[in-house]
C-alpha cells in the first residue's frame, strides 16, 4: 500500500529528477526563443558538472557552483562562435560541441582525480529548509527542504516569463526567433541577441550539471549527464517554449521517472527497465498530442546571415 | 567542390583534429609524441591492427553513416542510429539463437534480415509520429535511443539471458551463425556488406531518378512539393525507414561478426560517430567508407593510446569534434567565396 512517507518520498524524487532538467530546459528555451537550437546543451551540462566537481574539491560547493555556471557559458559561447558567428549548421555544431565536451571532461577528470577516479567525495550543498513550511505533510520535504538549485530553478520560471513577455529585450528576442529579418529592420541586433541568449542558456545548463554533482550525487562520473541535456530539448518542445509549460513538462518527466521508486517501495514485481523506458515513452506520446497544436519559433534552427 | 578540394578539406580537418588533440595533451601534461605514436600503432601499425582494430570498427560506423545519409538527403534527420543499432542487435540475437540448427547459409541471412527489419521497425514509430502528428524526428529518434538501451538491458536479464541466468548477456551464438572471417583476421564479412551498400547508394544517388528526387526534396522541399511530381513526405518517410534499417543491420553484423552474443554497451557510441562520419563525407557514399575507416582508426588508436601511453581514450572525441567543426568551417568559407565574388 502507499502511505504518506512513500508519497513524500515519491514527490521528493520527482523534484530531484526534475530540477536539473528544468534548469537545462529553461536555458535551452531561452536560446530557442531566439531561433537557436543548441544540441550542445548536453555538453554544457557535462562541463558544468566537471567544473562543479573541480571547484568544490578545491574551494567548496559555492566555488563549484560559480565555476559550473562559467563552464556552461563557455561551452555555449563556443557553440555561438561557430553557429552564430561563423554561421555553421546548428544541429551539427551542437552535436560536435557535446562530443568535444565528452572527450575533454573525461580526459580532464582522469587527469585531475586519477585514472580510477572512484571514491571521489565532494562537499555538497545541504538542503535549505524553509522554517515551518518544510514540515507540511506531503509537499513539505519535496518543495521546502531542497538544496539551493531547486529554488533557483523554480524562481527562474516566473523571472523568465517576465523577461520574455514583459520586457523589451524579451520581446526583441522573440521577434528574432520568429522573423530575424523583421527584427533586424526594427533595429534589433539579431545575431548579438542570439549569442547572448545562447550563452545565458549555457549558464543554465552549467548550473544543471552542478546540481547533479553538488546537490545530488556528491561526485563526478564520466558521462554522468547521461542524455539529460537531450531530454531537456524534448522538454522544451513538450512545454511549448513557455516557462510554465517547461516547468510542467519537467515535473511530469520527473514524476514518470520517480514512479519506479514508488513501485519498488510498494513491492510490485515489474521489470525495472520498464520504468527506465516510461519517461521517454510518455514524452513521445505527449509530443504527439502537443506537436500538432503548437508551432516552434518560426526561424528555429535557421542560420541568420 | 572538385575532388582535389574535397581531399584537401578532409586532410586539413584531420590535421586540425590531431593538432588540437596534441595541444590538449601538452596542456594536460601528456607527451603528445608518445600518445600519437601509440595511437598510430593501434590503428595502422600492423596488419592485425588495421584489420582487427580499425576496419572492424569502421563497419558499423559506415553502415550507420550510410543510413543517416539516405535520410539526410531527403531532408530528414535520424539521430536514433544508436537505438536502431540495438534493435537490430536484439533481433539478430533472438533469431540467431532460435535458428541454431539451420545451416549457416540460411540462418545468417535470416538473422541479418531480422536485424534490418528491426531497425526499420524501430524508426517506424518516429516516421508515424512525424506524418500523423508532426513530431520532429530529431527528437523522437533521440528519445527512442534511451528506450532501446533499456530494452537491451531487459533482454539480457530477461528473455534472452544466458542459460545459467547469472550474467547480463545472452548465450553465445552457435558457430554456424558466425559471419565468415576475411583474410584469416578478425575482420568479418559485414565489411563486404558495407562496401556493397556504399556502392549501391552511390549508384542510386548519382544515376537514378529516385536519387534525384531524394536530393530535390531535401534541398527544396517547397519547390519539390509545388512541382507536384515529387512525393516529398513519402520520400522522407521511406528514406527514414531505410536509414533505420541500415543502423539495424549494423547491430546485426556486430552481433554475428564481432561479439557473437548480445551485451549491454555493445556500441561505444557508433550511432553518433556514424552521424559525424556522414557529415564529414558530405553524404558521398564512397567518401563515407573512407571517413568511417578514419574514425575507426581514431577509435582503435584511442584504445591503444590508453593501453600503451596511459592517455584516456575518451580524449579522442576531442579530435572527432574538431574534425567536424573544421569541416563545417571549411564548407562555410567554400560556400561564401563565390557569393562574394558575384556580389
Amino acid at each position: 500500500m502507499i502511505d504518506l512517507s512513500m508519497a513524500e518520498g515519491f514527490l521528493s524524487a520527482l523534484v530531484r529528477v526534475a530540477t536539473p532538467l528544468l534548469l537545462a530546459a529553461l536555458g535551452e528555451m531561452l536560446a530557442e526563443r531566439g531561433g537557436v537550437i543548441n544540441l550542445g546543451v548536453e555538453g554544457a551540462m557535462l562541463a558544468g558538472a566537471l567544473a562543479a566537481a573541480i571547484g568544490a574539491a578545491s574551494g567548496g560547493p559555492w566555488v563549484g557552483l560559480a565555476l559550473a555556471v562559467a563552464a556552461g557559458a563557455v561551452v555555449a559561447a563556443g557553440f555561438a562562435a561557430m553557429a552564430i558567428g561563423a554561421r555553421t549548421d546548428q544541429i551539427i555544431t551542437g552535436t560536435a560541441m557535446t562530443l568535444a565536451a565528452l572527450g575533454l571532461t573525461g580526459a580532464i577528470y582522469r587527469r585531475a582525480f586519477g585514472t580510477a577516479g572512484a571514491g571521489l567525495s565532494l562537499p555538497t550543498l545541504t538542503p535549505l529548509e524553509v522554517p515551518g513550511l518544510s514540515r507540511l505533510p506531503l509537499v513539505g520535504p519535496a518543495l521546502f527542504a531542497q538544496p539551493l538549485p531547486t529554488y533557483l530553478a523554480l524562481l527562474a520560471v516566473p523571472l523568465l516569463w517576465w523577461f520574455l513577455f514583459r520586457t523589451r529585450p524579451g520581446l526583441a528576442l522573440r521577434a528574432v526567433g520568429e522573423s530575424p529579418a523583421s527584427a533586424r529592420a526594427a533595429g534589433v541586433p539579431v545575431r548579438r541577441m542570439q549569442a547572448l541568449a545562447t550563452i545565458a542558456g549555457g549558464a543554465f545548463a552549467g548550473l544543471a550539471g552542478a546540481t547533479l554533482v553538488l546537490a545530488q550525487v556528491g561526485t563526478f562520473a564520466e558521462r554522468m549527464t547521461a542524455g539529460r541535456g537531450f531530454i531537456a530539448i524534448a522538454i522544451v518542445v513538450l512545454g511549448r517554449w513557455h516557462p510554465v509549460g517547461v516547468l510542467l513538462a519537467a515535473l511530469l518527466f520527473g514524476g514518470a521517472t520517480a514512479l519506479q521508486f514508488l513501485f519498488q517501495a510498494a513491492g510490485l514485481d515489474v521489470p525495472y527497465q520498464l520504468f527506465l523506458m516510461l519517461p521517454y515513452l510518455l514524452t513521445l506520446v505527449l509530443l504527439a498530442g502537443v506537436a500538432g497544436g503548437v508551432r516552434a519559433p518560426a526561424a528555429l534552427g535557421r542560420t541568420v546571415e | 567542390m572538385n575532388r582535389a578540394a574535397g581531399w584537401l578539406r578532409a586532410v586539413g580537418a584531420l590535421a586540425a583534429g590531431l593538432g588540437v588533440l596534441a595541444l590538449f595533451f601538452v596542456a594536460s601534461g601528456y607527451d603528445p609524441v608518445v600518445a600519437l605514436a601509440a595511437m598510430w600503432q593501434g590503428a595502422f601499425g600492423s596488419w592485425f591492427a588495421l584489420m582487427s582494430g580499425t576496419l572492424i570498427r569502421a563497419v558499423p560506423i559506415a553502415l550507420i553513416a550510410l543510413g543517416f545519409t539516405v535520410a539526410y538527403r531527403a531532408g530528414a534527420l535520424n539521430i536514433g542510429g544508436e537505438g536502431q543499432f540495438y534493435a537490430g542487435a536484439i533481433a539478430a540475437t533472438w533469431v540467431g539463437l532460435n535458428l541454431g540448427r539451420w545451416p549457416g547459409a540460411l540462418a545468417i541471412p535470416a538473422a541479418l534480415a531480422a536485424a534490418f527489419a528491426a531497425g526499420a521497425l524501430w524508426i517506424a514509430v518516429p516516421v508515424l509520429l512525424r506524418r500523423r502528428f508532426g513530431v520532429q524526428e530529431v527528437i523522437s529518434t533521440l528519445l527512442l535511443n534511451f528506450v532501446a538501451e533499456a530494452l537491451v538491458s531487459y533482454a539480457v536479464q530477461g528473455p534472452l539471458q544466458e542459460s545459467q541466468g547469472i550474467y547480463p548477456q545472452s548465450d553465445a551464438l552457435p558457430a554456424s551463425l558466425h559471419l565468415p572471417l576475411l583474410f584469416g583476421t578478425r575482420l568479418h564479412a559485414g565489411a563486404l556488406l558495407a562496401v556493397l551498400a556504399a556502392g549501391v547508394l552511390a549508384w542510386v544517388f548519382a544515376r537514378t531518378r529516385l536519387g534525384f528526387e531524394l536530393r530535390a526534396s531535401g534541398l527544396g522541399p517547397r519547390a519539390a512539393v509545388v512541382s507536384g511530381r515529387i512525393p516529398v513526405e513519402k520520400l522522407a518517410a521511406g528514406a527514414l525507414l531505410v536509414s533505420g534499417a541500415f543502423a539495424g543491420l549494423a547491430g546485426g553484423t556486430e552481433v554475428l561478426g564481432v561479439s557473437y552474443a548480445l551485451y549491454p554497451n555493445l556500441s561505444p557510441g557508433y550511432g553518433f560517430t556514424g552521424i559525424a562520419v556522414a557529415l564529414l563525407a558530405r553524404g558521398a557514399p564512397l567518401g563515407i567508407l573512407a571517413s568511417a575507416v578514419l574514425f575507426g582508426a581514431l577509435e582503435a588508436g584511442a584504445g591503444a593510446m590508453q593501453r600503451d601511453a596511459g592517455v584516456p581514450a575518451v580524449a579522442v572525441y576531442v579530435a572527432e569534434a574538431v574534425i567536424i567543426l573544421a569541416v563545417l568551417l571549411a564548407d562555410r568559407f567554400a560556400l561564401r567565396r563565390p557569393e562574394e565574388a558575384t556580389a
